[in-house]
């Protein structure tokens, strides 16, 4: 082949590899109405399944009768807790070592909960039959505060109390009330108490991050079929992990793995919402089972927002040391986490808290403590990681608030505190107080950067200007300056300390190398929006040569993908992002000594260059990866199997540790309690850069979802248990009007561990946004005496804040 | 179940005929009567935008309009905005101004844009905002979106421009 009028930039161009903005490949069938999401599957004779749902929060049930359902045209079966029984399915095991109730046995601990399942020939009839479903309940005792509960005679949890009526052990240890469910710890407790109590200078500060909803635009949903003859069951489903979903399903069923066919289709948003199992999936196979027909189950908006995966809700309070002059000694925390009626979190086995230790964050403190005390309430089940890996939300917000309450306590500018107590670049890999080692980061680089962007010393100027304008009333208006340098820990993880449900925590690729030189990898992943399709076709063309475009990517059919543990934690890039680029070696390595042979030299002898194997010193002699492969099933080659074909399974050696510097400058109107973001500047450290168009979608999205919670998202309930944001009318989802046009930025520290560097980024934005926003607003405060006030800040609380500080007046 | 009725519709520029209870919301009776799958479900209570579809000439989320209502009424879906071989401004520019992510609220989020820019050809991004706060997308943050339309907005002004 002769392509001397081709340089090698175009060689590497015509590849669309990694560091490329290419364009999405999904983007063709969702601009044109042809996505494929689960509800848009239509099988031949399929019913559909919907749940009557509890209204009470605690309470016993004393009868269910279905006879008037049976009677509504259209309604084929009802199931309750008592057909599920005999099957051991009306409880199912959660991803957190709890267990859950499938279906109401015997009592309803949430609002919404899943009382019994209607299955009709279509969404109206199973609505009919919801209401003709005659439900006698008994009102018990609601508590819907933790602190409350820990003080509580009231069991929640019969299952918790042992025979003689104290507690019983939990998933992870000792009980210390019935409605406890497990203590972590982690750190060192004495060292920590001494290193405070000796301290110069202590700051105390308690905060709640309140519970808030992932909420991805398509709620969660599936469809069961059971093909009797065959004895084959088929899942589709909105999962974020259609393996784990597979094993679960096998273990729960008693149906042989090998039997089950679990499909995610084009998922519409996920955020964590779609990571765990629920009553819904348990439920439609059961009706598929009984009814010898698909049954489709799709929850409404409401259901999603009162039952599946909430996320948050922990109580933080913290105490923070340092010396007169700014350096961090010491940081103890402690949790207080509200898991509703069940523990159904969805965090490694080993991380009942998820990765709260890294609460930490950027900062070189020596002696931490953590403990983190998990409790049952009457609310909805969850705890899961709303675009965030397990928990690291809520520990960047805990860090990152006690170091602006620390400045506050040293009369000290909160940009000047973080540059001291930064880990410094040279300290990489940083063994971190609370155990996890950091891979990489340069802090100080990527802060210096982002306070020149902003011109904070021009920001601090005019915020000062601003506040005498404001006593001497010229202006009704305050400004924040927000500040937040977050550390991340994704891509879980190493095998070796997590697991869920015992399934190590690995990912895969397959590639096939089709003869004409294009081909198709699949992975254990599965992308809700990401651009997996996309991006992992960039990694594998810079890896193996070939075009990203002629690189199909699939994922979400356990019957053809190769097992990994789904999408979630920004793991994708950091485990399976790993494993394509390990995969890819290996068919680079095959390619290699084929190239060797059809060059007839050694295989020390060539070298791959982009696209090709040269012949080393003699770059006119080589083989293009497309004549490779074309040879790699054509020719006869001593020695080397026919084919070209790899599988890898990367167990990550450590966790990824993306961070970033974030700036929100922020107008106020007291006497208003509006918020008007004037500027964002987003500057995120991942690593190595897949594609740039995507990452910076990735960041705004995630500053989107970041705003919505620091000012305005939230599940709320009252007293009585009743969910008081249902729906959209009143769940905060911001829309373009709300939102303000974001500035990105990037530093590149790449992963020293990861095969091409990468970190993850999905989720920073996010982590790294909510504190952002919330201090801007504090910030905007600071002078006149706020030190702490709880999130979401929407304009009531905060012209109650205005009100509170006498600026009113 | 109440009684069912035999409702004609214009669908994409095709007449149809449906039988249907009245009280089925027209996205229902477009998905799974007549399998046009784009308009997308995220509410049901007129908030989120997905099933936006046009009706003689206005948006309308399709979820809050019973299919009685829709008796003898033109109505475009994204299915009908555009072709694979003639894709409508707007899809390009979705695509190419990395206006979407997971998808779901892309179609109602175009044909609503599709609206819009009938409404005021060249709208300032104050404009596209407000014109597009009925639509709610959870990934993008609107910013590309936003770039996306009015990208779309100058194409499409060119080419009226170069056929007058
Ligand atoms: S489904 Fe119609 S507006 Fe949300
Ligand atoms: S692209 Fe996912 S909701 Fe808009």
């Amino acid at each position: 082949m002769k392509d001397e009028a081709v340089t090698r930039e175009d060689r590497v161009a015509s590849l669309k590899g990694m560091g490329c903005s290419r364009k999405r490949v999904e983007d063709a069938r969702f601009t044109q109405g042809k996505g494929n999401y689960v509800d848009d599957i239509k099988l031949d004779g399929m019913l559909f399944g919907d749940f009557v749902r509890s209204p009470y929060a605690h309470a016993k049930i004393t009868n269910i009768d279905t006879s008037a359902a049976m009677e509504v045209p259209g309604v084929l079966a009802v199931l309750t807790a008592a057909d599920l029984a005999p099957l051991g399915l009306h409880w199912m095991p959660t991803l957190a070592g709890d267990k859950q109730m499938v279906l109401a046995d015997g009592k309803v601990l949430f609002q919404g909960q899943e009382v019994a399942f209607v299955v009709a020939e279509d969404r109206y009839a199973a609505a009919d039959g919801i209401e003709a479903v005659e439900v006698e309940y008994e009102e018990l005792p609601v508590i819907v505060d933790p602190f409350e509960a820990l003080q509580s005679d009231v069991i929640l949890r019969p299952d918790t109390v042992g025979e003689d009526g104290s507690p019983s052990d939990g998933a992870h240890g000792p009980r210390k009330h019935h409605n406890h469910i497990f203590t972590w710890e982690c750190g060192d407790k004495d060292p920590t108490e001494q290193v405070i109590a000796n301290a110069e200078v202590v700051a105390e500060e308690s905060m709640y991050y309140h519970r808030t909803h992932p909420c991805p635009l398509e709620t969660c949903g599936c469809v069961a079929s059971m093909d009797k003859v065959n004895g084959k069951l088929t899942l589709w489903g909105t999962f974020q992990a259609p393996h784990a979903i597979r094993t679960v399903v096998s273990l729960i069923s008693g149906i042989e793995e090998h039997n089950i066919r679990v499909i995610s289709p084009d998922i519409g948003g996920g955020f964590g919402n779609k990571v765990g199992a629920y009553p819904g999936y348990v439920c439609s196979v059961v009706a598929s089972i009984v009814t010898g027909k698909p049954v489709k189950w799709i929850e409404d908006r409401m259901d999603n927002l009162m039952t599946t995966a909430f996320a948050r809700d922990y109580w933080m309070k913290g105490r923070i040391s340092a010396t007169k002059d700014g350096k961090i000694t010491g940081l103890h925390c402690h949790v207080t986490a509200d898991h509703g009626g069940f523990d159904a979190c969805a965090d490694p086995t080993k991380f009942p808290a998820g990765f709260m230790n890294i609460c930490t964050g950027s900062y070189d403190i020596p002696t931490a403590f953590l403990e983190v005390d998990g409790v049952y309430t009457n609310k909805a089940p969850g705890g899961v990681s709303y675009r965030c890996s397990f928990r690291v939300t809520e520990a960047v917000y805990f860090i990152e608030r006690m170091i602006e309450v620390l400045a506050i306590e040293l009369d000290m500018d909160a940009s000047e505190l973080r540059k001291i107590n930064f880990i410094k670049k040279e300290q990489f890999p940083y063994k971190a107080a609370l155990g996890w080692e950091y891979d990489s980061g340069d802090y100080h680089t990527a802060w210096d950067k982002a306070m020149n962007a902003v011109d904070y010393d021009g920001l601090r100027a005019e915020q000062k200007q601003r506040i005498e304008d404001f006593k001497a009333g010229k202006t009704r208006k305050l400004l924040g300056i927000g500040l937040t340098h977050f550390t991340e820990i994704v891509g879980a993880g190493p095998v070796k300390n997590c697991d869920i449900l015992g399934l190590g925590m690995f990912d895969s690729c397959e590639i096939r190398i089709h003869p004409t030189g294009s081909a198709i990898a699949r992975l254990g992943t599965i992308s809700q929006g990401q651009g997996h399709a996309t991006t992992f076709a960039q990694i594998l063309a810079s890896e193996i040569g070939l075009p990203a475009d002629s690189i199909t990517i699939e994922e979400g059919d356990t019957d053809t993908a190769p097992y990994g543990l789904g999408t979630y934690g920004s793991r994708s890039t950091p485990v399976a992002g790993a494993a394509t680029a390990m995969a890819g070696r290996k068919i680079r390595a095959k390619a290699q000594m084929i190239a060797a042979y059809l060059l007839e030299v050694h295989d020390d002898d060539v070298e791959f260059d982009v696209d090709r194997f040269v012949v080393k010193g003699a770059p006119e002699k080589f083989k293009t990866m497309k004549e490779i492969a074309f040879a790699a099933y054509n020719q006869a080659i001593p020695g080397i199997e026919p084919g070209l074909e790899a599988v890898s399974y990367y167990d990550p050696p450590n966790m990824t540790y993306p961070f970033g510097a974030y700036v929100c400058v922020m107008e106020i109107d007291v006497d208003t309690g509006v918020t008007d973001i004037r500027q964002f500047y987003a500057l995120d450290d991942c690593g190595t850069r897949i594609n740039p168009m995507i990452i910076e979608g990735q960041i705004h999205g995630g500053l989107t979802e970041a705003l919505a919670v620091a000012l305005g998202q939230e599940i709320a309930y009252d007293d009585m248990g009743n969910v008081k944001t249902g729906t959209l009318m009143d769940f905060f989802l911001p829309t373009a009007w709300e939102v303000p046009n974001y500035e990105t930025d990037h530093t590149v520290t790449p992963s020293p561990h990861h095969p091409i560097g990468a970190k993850g980024v999905g989720e920073s934005p996010h982590v790294g946004g909510v504190p952002c926003f919330s201090n801007a607003v504090h910030d905007a405060f600071r002078a006149f005496g706020l030190r702490q006030t709880n999130m979401p800040h929407d304009h009531w609380r905060i012209w109650r804040t205005a009100n509170e500080l006498g600026l009113h007046d | 179940m109440t009684q069912k009725n035999q409702y004609k519709l214009n669908v994409n520029g095709q007449t149809v005929e449906v039988t249907a209870e009245p009280r089925e919301l027209l996205i229902y009776t477009l998905r799974e009567q007549l399998n046009i799958t784009g308009p997308h479900i995220g509410c049901e209570t007129s908030h989120c935008g997905a099933c936006t579809v046009t009706i003689d000439g206005k948006s309308v989320k399709s979820c809050t309009m019973f299919v009685a209502q829709a008796e003898g009424k033109e109505i475009t879906t994204i299915e009908g905005l555009g072709s694979p071989d003639a894709l409508h401004p707007l899809q390009e520019a979705f695509k190419e101004h990395h206006g979407l992510q997971c998808g779901y609220c892309t179609p109602g989020m175009i044909t609503r844009a599709s609206k819009l820019l009938e409404e005021i050809p060249n709208p300032t991004e104050e404009e596209i905002r407000f014109g597009m706060a009925g639509n709610i997308c959870r990934c993008t943050g609107y910013q590309n979106i936003v770039k996306s339309i009015k990208a779309a907005a100058a194409e499409i002004n060119a080419a009226k421009e170069a056929a007058q």
